[in-house]
């Protein structure tokens, strides 16, 4: 038996308007490279950074949502190597004693109580990014471009221990971690646009010989499905590695999205050397318990425990809890159609399915959306009094926001209204009889299926309105008689 | 009226008309491009601006360090890998000094980024002493210091991270002054050891030292080691200071050091005995820690320094080779950029700060520099002031000394003052065989304005001055 040990370290952009140092905007994505810049973050000679305070406040918002202890007093530090994308030289992130720590964040995985332990979260800066030309790194490269406008862009660094036990599962926690830091407001969670980035450490342990494989480090996993990709790679590249009785490198790979694999980096033994020593340019942060406190107050409901609430409150199953409780908006309004149709379940169905796809198909959020929970109300009942099939109300729901008008006056306007007209379908159903005996015939002796030919017959000349269980019943009845 | 120019003091300076104004400002453009050529204390030479702006120091004009940026200079640091770099921005104090309209004349010479005790390590030669063009003016502030005191600017700014302002005052023959640490802010100022420097002024006595200070002083948002609230900046005056009955402390330690010359000991053993004829009550006291404090300094400066420097790469300014890779290209840009003595700090530096070192050097320099800095606090909790030679040598010729750790020992004196954060302040006293003679009084962390008070009654003991101000010397009155 093999077991997965896998621990991740997140890097969250934070969303504030400013930079963690300087005074220049933050949300630096796509724009004009080096417009964005100053002399704090590009550098200057005689330069100082100063604590953006909206970011200490975000970083106290994450590490109360992940459950982390506070060092209401922590301290910035160096990290000094040479990158062209790195102006000063160093970067300035909290390395002896960081904003929080010891925390976890819990989920529900396969039916188990999962929980994940954080190490620590801490504060730090962007760097700047780069353009090689004719290679993918800056060696061979016969020339390369930095654009400096994400030098000094808000992070925290999230560590966790290593308590992820498969790929999948690593999935999940990030999916739950973004849905936890766009709760609170404090990151995009766009792994694509990098706010949200993730290495991830992995190992093997092989239990029966009771041997545990090199750690590997995987850097530049750039979306949720490749957390899961990448490390269901590295995970097969490891066991193969064990079974032929060798082990893996202890090295740094990354995942290489055209090729859908991972490749190495650099070993453990090129890494640099970073000079950690506390920045002698910010004092300690120091913060109070009224402070922590306020803050803690002002939390949002996080989706964790918006999920246990929608189960609790609404009874709806888990897996839809999952999927509704993860954003805010979205479940916000299923609380609202539950809530005005007293179907919740109904109304997690129809918003699982029939919502998520029209919002996935168009593009267009959930907010823009032209239906409200009036809409959910009026389709509910007219599916209740029997007055348009299931399957008609799926024709109707792309109408509905097309055109934003109300289900019964789509009904009216287009002659949808159900045939529960019984006399009526019966007529329908003996003269199909009557010009197919044979069909009659294969049915009496046995071959049930051919119901299905004069189902279709009624729902053909009613172009679909006839009520399905009438239609059902009164062909088996006249079939059978 | 134009040689009395040299006796007057800043606040007279500010006080006169917008064309007697004009007048000072031509006089001392005049005496810098006259003498700037013996004594290569500038490296840049401004012209006189068309206009004046008004405020408290209005047409006073002075010389900037060549590590502290000013708008439309370049700011080099007398390194060759700055030598065409243009300050984007105004330092705070820059900023500070225009709003009050003083005239900027210049930027001054200077040890390569600061470091160094001679301005010799200056990628653009060395600054002469002006009381003998043989010797060195100090560092490594010294073309500020030259500056002021060939009286070719009334005041000039110097930077502070072990001595730098202080030393080369002594030097010279002027006053030089290093506040409290967060009390002037550094934004702007080329960072050498951010958690040491302190911008200060040099200056013909403490009076003007108080008026610069007043203006350069205060909180700034840039500056998040800058502190607020500690020191009332509005007073007019210094307060009057009385010597009778303070309590001044001699570092008995200091005088002993072997390195310590003869002469200036003597020189300051009369100067203390003047005290005392004042009232002062003087006593010895062995602080203890001198023996460590040139070891704490080279430990934590260079690893500070190895990081500040880290910026200079040649890929956003500064100087570049050609190279074929990135790897080479930093290589030799810092390779040919940085002069020996800055390598030095540098390498030492990066092998303090290394992971496998830093426990036993960079951690413990800072639990020694803590250890330093209470054994101050306490003389100073039960004296008013610490009071020791400057630096335990005079001038030296160019070039006498070789070695870096005699080198290093030239500050013994004035470190102690940058790892505690504590003001103190040179004064010239009687100078030896016509070499100027500096004396340090040092005081408690933001008793800024106690400390140069009574700095103030102490000149009144110094053969230094005449009419108030540090006497020139004779080469220098007359263009």
């Amino acid at each position: 038996m093999y077991k997965t040990v896998i621990g991740l370290e997140i890097h969250a952009q934070l969303s504030t308007k400013t930079k963690a140092f300087c005074s220049c905007r933050a949300d630096v994505f796509e724009l004009e490279p080096n417009t964005v810049i100053c002399p704090v973050c590009t550098g200057q000679p005689g330069a100082l950074p100063v604590l953006n305070e909206k970011v200490v406040e975000y970083a106290v918002k994450a590490a109360l949502a992940l459950n982390c202890k506070i060092n209401l007093r922590s301290t910035f530090d160096r990290k000094n190597y040479f990158y062209p994308d790195l102006p000063k030289g160093y970067q300035i992130t909290q390395y002896f004693t960081p904003i929080a720590e010891n925390g976890f964040l819990g989920f529900k995985f396969d039916g188990d109580e999962k929980r994940v332990r954080i190490r620590r979260i801490h504060i730090e800066e962007d760097a700047g990014k780069m353009i090689h030309q004719d290679a993918d790194s800056i060696s061979g490269a016969s020339g390369s471009l930095v654009n400096l406008n994400r030098c000094g862009v808000p992070l925290i660094e999230i560590v966790t221990e290593p308590d992820i036990s498969s790929p999948k599962e690593a999935r999940l926690f990030m999916e739950l971690l973004r849905d936890t830091l766009r709760a609170l407001d404090i990151c995009s969670g766009d792994m694509e646009k990098g706010a949200l980035r993730c290495d991830a450490n992995i190992s093997i342990v092989d239990e029966e010989r009771g041997l545990s494989s090199n750690r590997v480090e995987v850097k530049n996993i750039n979306s949720f499905k490749f957390v899961e990709k990448a490390l269901e790679f590295e995970r097969e590249r490891i066991i193969k590695a064990l079974e032929t009785g060798s082990d893996v490198n202890r090295e740094t790979r990354t995942w290489n999205f055209a090729k859908r694999e991972t490749i190495s980096m650099r070993s453990k033994e090129e890494e640099n050397d970073y000079r950690y020593f506390p920045e002698p340019d910010l004092p300690p942060l120091q913060l109070s318990d009224e402070y922590v406190e306020r803050i803690k107050e002002r939390l949002p409901e996080l989706p964790q425990q918006r999920i246990e609430r929608l189960i609790r409150e609404y009874g709806i199953p888990e897996y839809d809890a999952t999927v509704l409780g993860s954003n805010a908006r979205l479940s916000s309004f299923f609380e609202e159609v539950a809530k005005s149709t007293d179907k919740p379940k109904e109304a997690s169905n129809w918003i699982m399915t029939e919502l998520l796809r029209e919002i996935n198909r168009r593009g267009i959020p959930l907010e823009k959306m032209p239906i409200g929970p009036e809409h959910f109300k009026i389709l509910f009942e007219l599916l209740e009094q029997e007055k348009i099939s299931v399957k008609i109300a799926k024709e109707l729901f792309p109408l509905m926001i097309e055109t934003g008008k109300l289900p019964d006056q789509l009904v009216k306007e287009r002659g949808m209204e159900q045939i529960n007209d019984e006399k009526l379908i019966e007529d329908i159903v003996l003269r199909a009889m009557e010009s197919n005996p044979k069909a009659v015939k294969q049915y009496r002796e046995g071959k049930k299926g051919v119901m299905g030919y004069f189902v279709g017959a009624v729902m053909k000349e009613t172009r679909g309105k006839a009520n399905p269980a009438a239609v059902n019943e009164i062909v088996r009845r006249l079939l059978e008689s | 009226m134009k040689g009395d120019f040299l006796d007057l003091k800043i606040a007279e300076l500010s006080k006169l008309s917008t064309d007697e104004k004009r007048e000072v400002l031509s006089f001392f453009h005049e005496r810098i491009v006259a003498f700037n050529s013996e004594l290569n204390a500038f490296l840049e030479i401004l012209p006189i601006p068309d206009s004046l702006s008004s405020g408290s120091l209005s047409g006073v004009p002075y010389a900037l360090k060549d590590n502290i940026l000013a708008r439309g200079t370049r700011t080099t640091c007398a390194s060759n890998i700055l030598k065409s770099y243009l300050s984007p921005y105004d330092a705070t104090v820059t900023a500070r000094l225009k709003n009050t309209g003083a005239v900027l004349l210049g930027k001054t010479n200077l040890d390569e980024f600061a470091m160094g005790s001679s301005t010799e390590k200056s990628a653009f030669g060395p600054t002469k002493n002006p009381w003998d063009l043989s010797r060195i003016p100090g560092g490594s502030s010294g073309g500020s210091a030259a500056a002021v005191a060939a009286g070719l600017v009334p005041f000039a700014l110097g930077s502070d991270t072990g001595g730098s302002v202080r030393q080369p005052a002594a030097f010279c023959g002027v006053v030089g002054y290093k506040p409290s640490y967060g009390l002037v802010p550094r934004y702007g100022l080329v960072a050498f050891a951010s958690s040491l420097d302190q911008i200060g002024p040099l200056t013909r006595c403490v009076d003007d030292a108080f008026t610069v200070f007043k203006t350069i002083a205060g909180r700034d948002i840039n500056d998040a080691t800058t502190v607020n609230g500690k020191i009332d900046l509005r007073a007019k005056e210094l307060p009057e200071a009385d010597l009778k009955g303070l309590k001044i402390a001699i570092p008995s330690d200091a005088l002993d050091f072997e390195g310590l010359d003869e002469r200036v000991k003597s020189r300051f053993l009369e100067f203390i005995e003047r005290l005392a004829e004042k009232g002062a009550e003087v006593s010895f006291v062995e602080l203890g820690i001198l023996k460590y404090v040139v070891a704490t300094y080279y430990l934590i400066a260079p690893g500070e320094a190895s990081s500040n420097l880290s910026r200079y790469d040649g890929v956003r300014y500064g100087e570049r080779v050609e190279s074929e890779n990135y790897e080479e290209m930093i290589k030799k840009n810092r390779d040919t950029g940085f002069g020996d003595e800055v390598k030095r700090r540098i390498l030492l530096g990066t092998f303090t700060l290394s992971s496998a070192y830093y426990d036993a050097y960079y951690r413990r320099a800072l639990k020694i520099r803590k250890m330093i800095s209470n054994r101050i606090n306490e003389v100073l909790h039960e004296h008013d002031f610490i009071l020791n030679p400057t630096a335990p040598t005079l001038p030296g010729k160019f070039g006498e000394i070789g070695d870096p750790l005699s080198y290093y020992l030239m500050d013994i004196y004035t470190i102690p003052a940058n790892l505690a954060g504590t003001p103190a302040i040179s004064i010239p006293v009687d100078p030896v065989d016509g070499l100027p003679v500096g004396i340090q009084l040092m005081g408690r962390r933001y008793a800024d304005l106690e400390l140069l008070s009574t700095a103030k009654q102490m000149e009144k003991l110094s053969g230094a001055y005449n009419n108030g101000l540090a006497k020139i010397p004779e080469r220098w009155l007359h263009v």
